[in-house]
């Protein structure tokens, strides 16, 4: 049961909250996209062991949605950051 | 065994007798006794049978590690007698046996044994099959009666939040919390037991800080408990550790704690293992440290004369307690070739021989232990008479939670025992870290608390530790391996190890699953790291190589009551209620939930069938003028410059050509390009829109539009407000709507010339401010009176005194939408129907921007043949039965799609169905056989609107 830090509200419990799974999928253009790169931004998730990067939604808080990186085998979090901020790097 | 009570001593209230029945026998015990402690008192030595072969068991512990003494407390099964508080006119009983533990019929089994080895269940019942055989085995083993009609517990969930939690009330988590908190950090000790102390409660003679033990230990709950901002929570029995800090622990079996810690010691002790020789699990066989905890705790002898077999000093002190009490010890049996130190010497000094270099080979007796034989180093073998043979292997820290919490572990060869190596969320400390004497836990408890609460260090009670002489790690020493336990609540021998290495379960957690290895009420606590030290010999391993099965919450079982809390009855999932539920109660309304709401099904009159009363409420509604409260439509304000734009995003049909005081029906899909909902949005202003969604929907579409707005459509400015219950709907429906509104009295012109059609209007109805709108679900003239939901029920008396009208519910409400082929989405359509499948190919192509789901409906998934599509089904026989989920049979056999929605239709005069059907468009006028629950209905197939299909009542 994680302990999130929302950036609006404080360190809540996981309860309160919704993962919105991966995070930072760019939304192809949908006139342009090809029938492989749309099913890809469908289907395709990384699913990673180690450090991802996921959204969650604070659904019984503040209703807001923001970016966590999470390591999934330690499951702590590494940092918490806006919708639109670029995935941090390097020491993040 | 012949236990009986001392005469003085414990920390019993011999003012309080209590009395008690076990087995249908009635005892005595007083305050302070454990079931055990008590049933040990009254000489009760057989307290149970076992598992599989129903042996005579005794009490072999004293804490949550006992294997024998599983009880029913009434309506509970399962329960360790040793967790059981005595209370007076408790009744319990054995969970095992028939008819009582003393005389048992099923111990047949135990002649049977050479043919019950590890794995047996998995090798013979193969055939017929485990089913067959699961009936006759359960009730031959069993475990405790569960009484369906017996009332659930109470249960409670609450939280905490703390600096530092401290598991464990014994001398190391003392200490702990006494460091943690002398700083006004927020503390929590949790205790197992229903009284602090730990190991403290039956030391004898223990010195802290210069004063006896239980002055200091008395002192130090003082300090505690007179600290603001320390919790002590007694008899709360921590089970599980979670991520980011987050214990679970289970207070008196009733309350579960989930306490958020930002630091956590875990001060959890130790638990004693035993050495398997033949005949241990005879009753008077018990843990060293157990009869030596009924002796002084609760002043309960487990039988007069004590044999004692250990590898190590600390067991010692049962000897040296028994001794003290006047009471004979026949011998001290120590596999160590030459044990010494202060303890040694004491007991000499007490004239107790100590046989060094022997084990104990086997126990004598039958229904009770009544000697042992001893085979020295010599290899010859002697016996003695005792009628209590305390065993001790060494001690296993409990690393339970410490795993939990992500930790490893190390063997330790000093103590032949896994301890706490690296990593997890919580501290180790004491015994729990492999520091077991009590100068080193309180040491190391002190320092750990200090560590977590980030304080300075402070004074260190202060213990002196005897010098002990290095346990020699001590397994097995039986020559009959079929009569050597392992596990006793399992009934493991060692047979059954060397078995199940031979068969190649050399991995410990297939060894476990192979011979039910732990997996009793008990968990292998006390049996475990014996069982693995014995796999590795017998596959040629160290136990650090075994390692040890998967740690997992609950430690100890947790009662589901208590996990449930109040999370039942009617606060299992709240169910919200109609604005004039009352009125439809008075009218005696069949009410069900629906989609969370409880909503008049219909409004049966007198003895007539709920299918009756939706036919006759489905034609009246044709014939003149029906009522419907439709509040539970979602409801949703969308607001602001770019709220157009927004919802042509949003929806397949376009939205932002909408006009100010206009209605549209709209689909929305997902961005997989599914029918996600439906709903008629208001054009309310330029910058306005209420988007009505569908009662179950109103929730997750709100979802969608923040998870769109936020997370993709950043730069659009809108406000999204879900104000569903802020307004109460009542929906008016037949042709005598207008007038039966007018004479209500409204100030709205309801001329369909001044009030057309998908066209809504602001007023007052009944002189209550109501928004209505000219939109139908039925396919009659229809208006939905929207006003502020507590006004709801006045214009509901309102309209219905204003003339002849028939309340309908939602059962008829779907008949009417049925004839008119309106979708209910979830029902017509389900996780695979694109809007094109549905009927709204056309609305699909007329939009040339994007919208969600736009470019999934171009896939090929979408645009394949063979796709199911919605039609209507007219079954040959007029009155035949249809239900939604029949199957359409393809030619070929196997299914061409499915009915979704039927009724028995009074427009029709028969029964007619909505079906989604295999490539169904191109099929009009087919003729399909439906398979409906086994029954064969012959069908034909239609367009799917068979009332008014010019929609010339709508108007
Ligand atoms: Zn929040």
């Amino acid at each position: 049961m994680l302990l999130i830090d929302c950036p609006w509200c404080g360190p809540r419990d996981e309860a309160e909250f919704r993962c919105g799974g991966e995070g930072h999928i760019a939304r192809p253009d949908p006139d342009t996209a090809d029938d492989a790169t749309w099913a890809a931004y469908l289907f395709d998730r990384d699913n990673v062991k180690g450090l991802g990067f996921e959204r969650w939604h604070h659904r019984h808080g503040c209703g807001r949605w923001f970016n966590v990186a999470r390591d999934t085998v330690t499951h702590e979090i590494r940092a918490i950051y806006a919708m639109t901020d670029p995935k941090p790097t390097g020491g993040a | 065994m012949s236990g009986f009570r001392l005469p003085q001593g414990g920390r019993i209230d011999r003012t309080r007798p209590l009395a008690f029945r076990y087995g249908g026998r009635s005892y005595a015990g007083f305050a302070g006794d454990t079931l055990a402690s008590a049933l040990i008192a009254n000489g009760v030595s057989v307290v149970g049978r076992s598992f599989k072969y129903h042996r005579p068991r005794g009490i072999f512990a004293a804490g949550p590690e006992e294997p024998n003494a599983i009880v029913q407390l009434g309506a509970r099964p399962n329960l360790k007698a040793t967790q059981v508080a005595l209370v007076d006119g408790l009744e319990a009983g054995p969970v095992n046996c028939w008819p009582g533990a003393g005389f048992d019929v099923g111990a047949a089994a135990g002649l049977l044994k050479r043919f019950l080895p590890a794995g047996f269940y998995y090798k013979t019942f193969m055939w017929p099959g485990w089913r067959w055989w699961e009936p006759m085995i359960r009730r031959a083993a069993g475990l405790g009666r569960v009484d369906p009609e017996a009332a659930m517990p109470d249960g409670q969930r609450r939280s905490l939040h703390c600096d530092v939690l401290v598991v464990g009330g014994g001398p190391a988590g003392i200490a702990a919390a006494l460091a943690a908190g002398a700083e006004g950090a927020r503390v929590v000790l949790v205790e197992q037991d229903p009284q602090l102390g730990g190991a403290l409660l039956a030391a004898d003679g223990a010195v802290i800080d210069a004063m006896p033990a239980d002055t200091w230990l008395a002192a130090a709950i003082a300090t505690l408990e007179a600290r603001p901002d320390t919790r002590v929570l007694r008899a709360t029995v921590a089970f599980g550790v979670y991520d980011h800090g987050l214990v679970a622990a289970v207070e008196r079996e009733r309350i579960v704690w989930k306490i958020r810690a930002r630091h956590t010691v875990l001060a959890t002790g130790a638990i004693e293992r035993p050495i398997a020789f033949e005949n241990d699990d005879l009753p008077g066989v018990m843990l060293a440290g157990a009869a030596r905890t009924y002796l002084l705790r609760w002043a309960a002898a487990a039988g007069r004369r004590l044999l004692l077999f250990a590898n190590n000093d600390d067991a010692y002190r049962t000897a040296l307690a028994w001794t003290s009490r006047g009471l004979p010890v026949a011998a001290v049996v120590d596999p160590r070739r030459s044990p010494d130190g202060p303890l040694a010497e004491e007991l000499r000094a007490a004239g107790v021989p100590i046989t060094a270099g022997a084990v104990v080979e086997r126990a004598l007796g039958r229904r009770g232990v009544t000697g042992a034989v001893i085979r020295h180093a010599t290899g010859g073998r002697t016996k003695a008479a005792c009628d209590v043979l305390a065993v001790s292997g060494g001690r296993d820290p409990a690393v339970n939670l410490f795993v939990q919490g992500g930790g490893t572990l190390a063997w330790d060869a000093a103590v032949a025992a896994f301890v706490p190596a690296a990593g997890g969320q919580g501290m180790p400390a004491g015994a729990a870290a492999g520091a077991f004497a009590l100068g080193r836990a309180l040491a190391d408890g002190h320092a750990a608390g200090a560590a977590a609460a980030n304080v300075a260090a402070g004074t260190v009670p202060y213990a002196e530790d005897d010098v002990a002489t290095p346990l020699q790690p001590t397994w097995y020493s039986g020559r009959d391996q079929s009569r050597c336990w392992v596990d006793r609540a399992s009934d493991v021998t060692v047979a059954d190890v060397v078995l199940a290495a031979r068969e190649s379960y050399v991995s410990v957690e297939h060894y476990k699953r192979y011979t039910t290895s732990g997996m009793s009420p008990d968990q292998g606590k006390s049996s475990a790291v014996v069982a693995l030290a014995l796999l590795g010999a017998a596959t040629g391993r160290q136990p650090a190589d075994v390692g040890t099965t998967r740690f997992r919450a609950p430690w100890d079982p947790v009662p589901l009551a208590a996990l449930i809390g109040q999370d039942r009855g009617p606060q299992l999932r709240p169910v919200l209620h109609l604005p004039t539920h009352d009125r439809h109660a008075a009218l005696g309304a069949m009410i069900e939930e629906y989609g969370g709401w409880m909503r008049p099904a219909a409004y049966p009159q007198g003895a007539e069938s709920l299918d009756a009363a939706v036919f006759r409420e489905a034609a009246a509604v044709r014939a003149g003028v029906g009522l419907f409260d439709a509040s539970p439509l979602g409801k949703i304000e969308v607001r602001g410059p770019d709220a157009a734009r927004f919802l042509d995003r949003m929806y397949v049909q376009r939205l932002s050509t909408l006009k100010p005081g206009r209605l549209r029906y709209a689909v929305a899909a997902t961005e997989h390009g599914i029918v996600f909902d439906d709903g008629v949005v208001a054009r309310l202003a330029e910058d306005r829109f209420l988007v009505g969604t569908t009662s179950g929907g109103a929730g997750r579409v709100f979802d969608a539009f923040e998870e769109w707005l936020q997370c993709e459509w950043v730069d659009l400015a809108v406000f999204v407000t879900p104000v569903t219950h802020q307004w109460g709907v009542v929906n008016v429906a037949g042709p005598e709507a207008r007038a039966l509104i007018a004479a209500a009295g409204t100030d709205i012109d309801l001329a369909s010339a001044a009030f057309p059609h998908m066209t809504f209007r602001e007023g007052t109805v009944a002189g209550i401010p109501a928004r209505v709108s000219r939109v139908s679900f039925t396919g009659e003239l229809s208006y939905e009176i929207a006003v502020p939901a507590r006004r709801t029920a006045a214009l509901w008396d309102a309209l219905a005194a204003a003339g002849p009208m028939v309340p309908f519910g939602v059962e008829a409400l779907m008949t009417l939408r049925i004839e008119k082929g309106y979708i209910h989405v979830g029902a017509d359509t389900d996780g695979t129907t694109y809007p094109a499948d549905c009927g709204f190919a056309d609305a699909v192509a007329r939009r040339n921007d994007d919208f969600v789901g736009r470019r999934s409906m171009r896939r090929p998934d979408a645009l394949r043949g063979g796709r199911l599509q919605l039609v209507g089904l007219l079954p040959e026989a007029a009155d035949a039965t249809l239900h939604a989920g029949a199957h359409v049979v393809a030619a070929g056999g196997g299914s061409d799609g499915h009915v979704s929605s039927a009724c028995r239709s009074p427009a029709m005069g028969r029964t007619i169905a909505l079906a989604m059907v295999r490539d169904g468009r191109a099929r009009m006028g087919e003729a399909v056989t439906v398979d409906d629950l086994g029954k064969t209905v012959a069908a034909r197939i239609v367009a799917p609107v068979f009332f008014d299909p010019e929609g010339t009542r709508l108007r």
